[in-house]
C-alpha cells in the first residue's frame, strides 16, 4: 500500500483521484463527527478522517508521518479515546439540542466566516504558485530526511518535547489516581454484610449470565431457580445500550414470579 | 595672589561652637554662652591678625587665598572652596567678629533668664560663621552658601521664640521673602555660568569685557534683586520690621549691623558688573533712594522701638545701596557708611534692648518717658548713637552720610540734583523721627504703667553697648581721615576721574545740618512741648494712617502676590480633585464598569468561552484578510 | 493536481472541529474535535512542506503529533477525574466557574 501510494503521490493524474475521493469523504465523516448522538460513532468517523488523512500524508511525499498518523494516531490515540468512552460514557447517547441560548447560530455564523475568510487568504496567497514538491528532499530517503533534521535543528526542541511527554504520562496518573477513602473490605467483611442484609435472596450472590439459559451468551438473563429470568445478571452497559434481548421472552412458564429482583 | 593658612579657623571656630553646642546639647547649658562668646571673640583676634599681617604687606599682595577643598569636578566646571581674604572681606570680618563679639557678651546678660540661652548662643556662633563664610567665599557659590547659612540663622534666631505663633509667623515671613532674593541671587549664578563659565570673582572679572552688556545687565538686575532680599530694601523689604520678633541682641547683630548688609557687600564684590552694566545701576539707585524714602516715612509713624529703629535701618541701607549705585565713587562711601552705621545702630538697638530689658519687656514708645534719670548709661550711649545717625559732626554719621549725600549731587545733570535732593530730605526725616524716639523715651514725663520699675541695665550689658558708642563717635573720623579707608578699599575698584564739583563739601554739610535742625525742630515741637498720649491717637491724618501700616507694603504683598497665590491654589485644588482624581477614579470606575458589564459573559460554560475564542480568531482573519488586501 | 487543495480541505477540516468544539456537549467528542483541528493544521504542514519543498513543515507536524498526544492523555485523566466526582461527560455541568 505504501509504495502504492508512493506512485500515486509522484503522478499527478492518480494522486488528483485520490484526492477527490478521499477528501469529500473526509469532509462528510467530519460532519458526521458533529451530527451524530453516539459518542463512539464519532469516533469511527474520526478514525476514517485520521486514516484519510494518513494516505494524504503518504500521497504528499511524507510516508513517515503517515505510518506515524496511523500508528499512533489512529492506533494508540483513538483507542484511548474508545477506552475512556467505554469507562465514562457509552451508555449514554447525546441529546443534540442546544441548551445555551444563541450558541448555535452564533457558532456556525463564525465558522461559516472563518472558513470562507481562510479560504479566500489561501486563494489570495497560493495562487498561480506551483509546488516545488519535496522529491529534492526525500533523494535520501523521507525518514533520513526527517532524523537529520530532526537531530540537527531541532534536537533541543526534541528533547524538550520527550520531557513534556513524560511531565503528560506522569500528570495524567496522579489525576486520573483514585485516593480511597476508607480501606477496601474484604471478602469476609462483604460475606458478613451479604448475610445480615435481611434477606436472603442475595446471599448467594448474583447469577451470572446464561445460567440455565437456552442461550449461551453474555446478553441473555440468567434463569433463576423459579425459571424466572434474572435481569441482574446482565451488563448494566449493555441495557443501557439497548443491546439486551427481552428477558421474558427465556422464562419457563407461568410458575410464581413473586421472588424479588435484587439489583 | 599670595596663599594662607589660618583663614579657616575665621569660619571653623564659631562653626565648632555651634555644633558643640547644638550637639551636646542641655549637657552645654552652664558653660555654653561663655564657650560661643569664647569663639567668637577667638574668630575676632584671627581677624586682628590677619590684618596685622595684610598691612605688613604692599598695596597688590594684600589679598590672600586659602583652598580647602575640590568642592564640585564636573568636566570643565571646576569650583574649589576657596576662601579669599581681600581690602574688602577684612573690613566686614572685622565688624562681623568684632560687633558679634560685643553682641555675645550683651546677650550673656540679656538673655540669662532664658531656659534656651545655649541654643540662642549656638545659633549666634551658627551666623557669625556662615556670615563669615559669606564675605569670604572667593566665588559666586561659596557666597551663595553662606547666603543661604545667614538665612538660615535669620530665620532660627528671628524665630527663636517660636511658641508664639506670631514670632513664628515673622521668621516664616522672612524666610520666605528672602527665599526670593535667593532666587535671584542663583539665576545670577546661572547666567554667569552660562555666559561667562566661571562664577568665581576673579573669573568674572576678568570675563566682563567679552560678554554682551544684556548678559551683565541680567547678572546685575538678579544680584539687585537678591540685595534688596536680603537688605530689605524695596520692594523686598516688608519682613524686616517682623523680624524684630527675635531677642534684640538678634535685631542688633543680624538685622542692623550684619547680616542685612550683606546686599551691600554684594553690589560692592560685583563692581565690575555693575560697572559695565549702566542699566542695573541705575537700577541699584532707584531702588536706594525709594527704600530711603520708604524706611524714613515709616520710621515716622512707628511706636514700637524696636519697628522704628527697623525702619531707620531700612533708611540707611537705601543709603548704603544708593551709594554703592553710584558706581566706582560711591562703593568707598557705602562700606564706609555701613562700618559706622554697623557701630551706632547696633548701639542703638542695644540700647533699646536695654531699656525693653528695664521696662518689662515693653516695647511701645509711649509708655516710656523720663527714662533718663532711671537709665543714665543707657541714655548716654544711646545719645552718642543718636548724634551719629543725625549726622552731627565730630560723629560718625556726618563723615559717611555726608559723604553719600555729596557723591550723589555730584553725580551731575538731573539724576545727581534729584539723587541729592532725595538724600537730603532723608537726612531730615532721620532726623525727625530719631530726635521723636529720643525725646519720647528719654525726656517728657513718664507714662509707664505701675508695675515697670526701670532700672539700669547690669554692666555686661552697658559694656558692650558703651563699646559702641566710642565707635559710634571715633569711626567716621578714622574711616575717613585722610581718605583713610577710601585709599585701603582702592585697589579693588576702577579709578575713577574727578567730577566737576557740584556743590562744595563745605555748602552740601550745611545744607545737611539745615535739614537736620528742621526736623529735630519739628520733632521738638510735636513731641516735647506738646504732650504726647500713652496710647496712640486713631483720629490722625490718612497719612499717618498709612505709615503706620508700614506706608501698607503687607496689603500691597497680600494683594498683588498672596491673594493671586491663593486663588491659583485654590484653582489648582479643585483641578486637582476634578481633574487629576477625576481621571484616577475614572480609571477604576471604568475597569469595574466593565468588569461588571462583561461579568454577564462569564457563564459558566466552556462552550460559551469557546465560541468567543472562535469570534476572537475570525476577527483576526479578518483583519490579516483586510491588511494584506 | 494542485497542492493548494489540500489547504482548503485543511482550512474546511479546521472550521468543522471549531465548529464541533462550541456545539458538541460530551467531552470526549469535543476532545475528538480538538484533535481534529491539530490534524488538520498538520495537513497544511505537510502541505507547505510540499509547496516549498523542504522537510521542516514534516517535522512541524511530527512535533504537533507529539503535543496532541501530550494533550489528549492528559485532557482524557481530566475527563475521568470530572466524571468520577459528578458521574458525567458532560462539559455544560462543569459550570461552577461563572459569577
Amino acid at each position: 500500500m505504501i509504495d502504492l501510494a508512493i506512485q500515486v503521490g509522484q503522478t499527478a493524474k492518480p494522486e488528483a483521484t485520490l484526492f477527490w475521493i478521499l477528501a469529500p469523504l473526509s469532509v462528510a465523516a467530519a460532519l458526521g463527527m458533529l451530527l451524530v448522538k453516539k459518542a463512539v460513532h464519532s469516533a469511527i468517523l474520526m478514525a476514517f478522517v485520521m486514516i484519510a488523512l494518513a494516505v494524504f500524508y503518504i500521497a504528499q511525499g511524507a510516508p513517515f508521518l503517515g505510518i506515524v498518523q496511523i500508528v499512533v494516531y489512529t492506533g494508540a490515540v483513538m483507542m484511548l479515546f474508545l477506552f475512556i468512552l467505554m469507562l465514562v460514557g457509552v451508555d449514554s447517547s447525546d441529546s443534540l439540542t442546544e441548551t445555551i441560548k444563541g450558541l448555535r447560530p452564533t457558532a456556525i455564523t463564525a465558522a461559516v466566516g472563518f472558513g470562507g475568510l481562510m479560504i479566500s487568504l489561501l486563494g489570495r496567497a497560493t495562487l498561480g504558485r506551483n509546488a516545488v514538491g519535496v522529491e529534492a528532499a526525500n533523494a535520501e530517503g523521507n525518514v533520513q530526511g526527517i532524523a537529520s533534521l530532526l537531530f540537527s535543528t531541532y534536537v533541543w526542541p526534541f528533547e524538550v518535547v520527550s520531557a513534556l511527554l513524560i511531565t503528560a504520562a506522569l500528570g495524567s496518573m496522579v489525576l486520573a489516581h483514585h485516593h480511597r477513602i476508607q480501606t477496601r473490605p474484604t471478602q469476609r467483611e462483604l460475606s458478613i454484610q451479604r448475610f445480615r442484609s435481611g434477606s436472603l435472596a442475595n446471599a448467594a450472590g448474583l447469577p451470572a449470565p446464561g445460567v440455565f439459559a437456552r442461550h449461551n451468551a453474555v446478553d441473555v438473563p440468567a434463569l433463576l431457580p423459579d425459571g424466572t429470568a434474572a435481569a441482574a445478571s446482565i451488563n448494566a452497559s449493555l441495557k443501557a445500550r439497548g443491546d439486551v434481548l427481552n428477558s421474558s421472552v427465556f422464562e419457563l412458564g407461568n410458575i410464581d414470579t413473586s421472588v424479588e429482583e435484587e439489583k | 595672589m599670595m596663599t594662607s593658612t589660618t583663614l579657616v579657623y575665621l569660619i571653623a571656630l564659631p562653626l565648632a561652637g555651634s555644633a558643640i553646642l547644638l550637639l551636646a546639647g542641655r549637657r552645654s547649658d552652664k558653660w555654653g554662652h561663655l564657650l560661643a562668646t569664647g569663639l567668637s571673640a577667638s574668630s575676632f583676634f584671627v581677624g586682628l591678625y590677619q590684618l596685622s599681617l595684610m598691612l605688613g604687606r604692599s598695596n597688590s599682595e594684600r589679598p590672600v587665598t586659602q583652598k580647602l577643598f575640590e568642592w564640585i569636578s564636573v568636566g570643565t566646571f571646576k569650583i574649589d572652596a576657596s576662601l579669599m581674604l581681600d581690602q574688602l572681606s577684612i573690613c566686614f570680618v572685622l565688624l562681623i567678629t568684632g560687633v558679634g563679639t560685643l553682641i555675645h557678651i550683651y546677650s550673656i546678660s540679656y538673655m540669662s533668664h532664658d531656659a534656651d540661652r545655649r541654643r540662642f548662643f549656638a545659633f549666634l556662633n551658627l551666623f557669625i560663621a556662615a556670615m563669615l563664610l559669606l564675605v569670604l567665599g572667593d566665588s559666586y557659590l561659596n557666597l551663595y552658601v553662606g547666603w543661604e547659612g545667614v538665612g538660615l540663622a535669620s530665620y532660627l534666631l528671628i524665630g527663636f521664640w517660636n511658641q508664639k505663633p506670631a514670632y513664628a509667623t515673622a521668621s516664616k515671613k522672612a524666610f520666605v521673602m528672602n527665599r526670593v532674593g535667593d532666587m535671584g541671587l542663583s539665576f545670577a549664578i546661572m547666567i554667569a555660568f552660562a555666559t561667562m563659565g566661571t562664577v568665581s570673582f576673579s573669573g568674572v572679572k576678568a570675563a566682563v569685557d567679552h560678554t554682551s552688556t544684556a548678559a551683565l545687565t541680567s547678572i546685575g538686575i538678579m544680584l539687585l534683586v537678591a540685595a534688596t532680599g536680603k537688605s530689605a530694601q524695596f520692594p523686598l523689604q516688608a519682613w524686616l520690621g517682623d523680624a524684630m520678633a527675635g531677642p534684640t541682641p538678634v535685631s542688633a547683630l543680624i538685622h542692623a549691623a550684619t547680616m542685612v548688609t550683606a546686599g551691600v557687600y554684594l553690589i560692592t564684590r560685583s563692581n565690575f558688573i555693575f560697572d559695565a552694566a549702566p542699566t542695573a545701576q541705575l537700577l541699584v539707585v532707584i531702588v536706594g533712594a525709594i527704600t530711603l524714602m520708604f524706611g524714613a516715612l515709616i520710621g515716622t509713624a512707628k511706636d514700637d522701638i524696636k519697628k522704628a529703629l527697623a525702619a531707620s535701618t531700612m533708611s540707611q541701607i537705601g543709603y548704603m545701596i544708593l551709594g554703592a549705585g553710584l558706581g566706582p565713587v560711591g562703593y568707598a562711601f557705602a562700606i564706609m557708611h555701613l562700618l559706622t552705621h554697623g557701630f551706632f545702630k547696633a548701639g542703638m538697638f542695644l540700647g533699646a534692648g536695654s531699656v525693653m530689658h528695664g521696662m518689662n519687656d515693653e516695647v511701645n514708645m509711649r509708655k516710656y518717658g523720663a527714662l533718663r534719670k532711671f537709665m543714665p548709661i543707657t541714655f548716654a550711649t544711646f545719645g552718642l548713637g543718636y548724634l551719629a545717625i543725625l549726622g552731627v559732626p565730630p560723629f560718625a554719621g556726618f563723615y559717611s552720610k555726608d559723604m553719600i549725600i555729596e557723591t550723589a549731587f555730584n553725580t551731575g545733570g538731573a539724576k545727581g540734583i534729584i539723587l541729592g535732593c532725595v538724600t537730603l530730605l532723608g537726612a531730615g526725616i532721620t532726623a525727625f523721627y530719631m530726635t521723636r524716639v529720643m525725646i519720647l523715651t528719654f525726656t517728657g514725663k513718664s507714662r509707664w504703667d505701675d508695675e515697670a520699675h526701670p532700672h539700669e541695665s547690669p554692666w555686661l550689658m552697658w559694656l558692650p553697648m558703651a563699646i559702641l558708642a566710642i565707635g559710634s563717635v571715633t569711626s567716621g573720623y578714622l574711616l575717613s581721615h585722610g581718605d583713610a579707608l577710601v585709599n585701603w578699599l582702592s585697589p579693588l575698584f576702577v579709578n575713577h576721574a574727578e567730577h566737576a564739583e557740584l556743590l562744595s563739601p563745605l555748602v552740601v554739610s550745611g545744607l545737611a545740618l539745615a535739614m537736620v535742625a528742621i526736623g529735630v525742630a519739628i520733632a521738638f515741637v510735636k513731641y516735647s512741648r506738646n504732650e504726647v498720649a500713652a496710647v496712640a491717637p486713631t483720629d490722625v491724618s490718612i497719612f499717618t494712617t498709612i505709615a503706620r501700616q508700614d506706608l501698607l507694603q503687607d496689603r500691597f504683598n497680600e494683594a498683588v502676590f498672596m491673594a493671586p497665590g491663593q486663588v491659583l491654589t485654590a484653582v489648582l485644588v479643585k483641578t486637582d480633585e476634578a481633574v487629576i482624581d477625576g481621571a484616577v477614579r475614572g480609571v477604576g470606575r471604568i475597569a469595574l464598569g466593565s468588569g461588571s458589564a462583561l461579568r454577564g459573559v462569564q457563564t459558566g460554560f466552556v462552550r460559551s468561552y469557546a465560541a468567543l475564542i472562535l469570534i476572537g480568531a475570525v476577527a483576526l482573519v479578518a483583519a490579516i484578510w483586510v491588511v494584506t488586501q | 493536481m494542485n497542492a493548494a487543495n489540500y489547504l482548503y480541505l485543511s482550512a474546511l477540516l479546521f472550521t468543522i472541529g471549531a465548529v464541533g468544539v462550541v456545539i458538541r456537549r460530551n467531552a470526549i467528542v469535543v476532545f475528538m474535535c480538538i484533535e481534529l483541528m491539530l490534524n488538520a493544521a498538520n495537513l497544511s504542514f505537510v502541505t507547505f512542506s510540499r509547496i516549498n519543498g523542504d522537510l521542516n513543515g514534516q517535522v512541524i507536524a511530527f512535533f504537533t503529533m507529539v503535543v496532541a498526544a501530550c494533550e489528549v492523555v492528559v485532557g482524557l485523566a481530566i475527563i475521568v477525574t470530572i466524571y468520577r466526582s459528578r458521574r458525567s461527560a458532560s462539559i455544560d455541568d462543569a459550570s461552577l466557574l461563572k459569577r
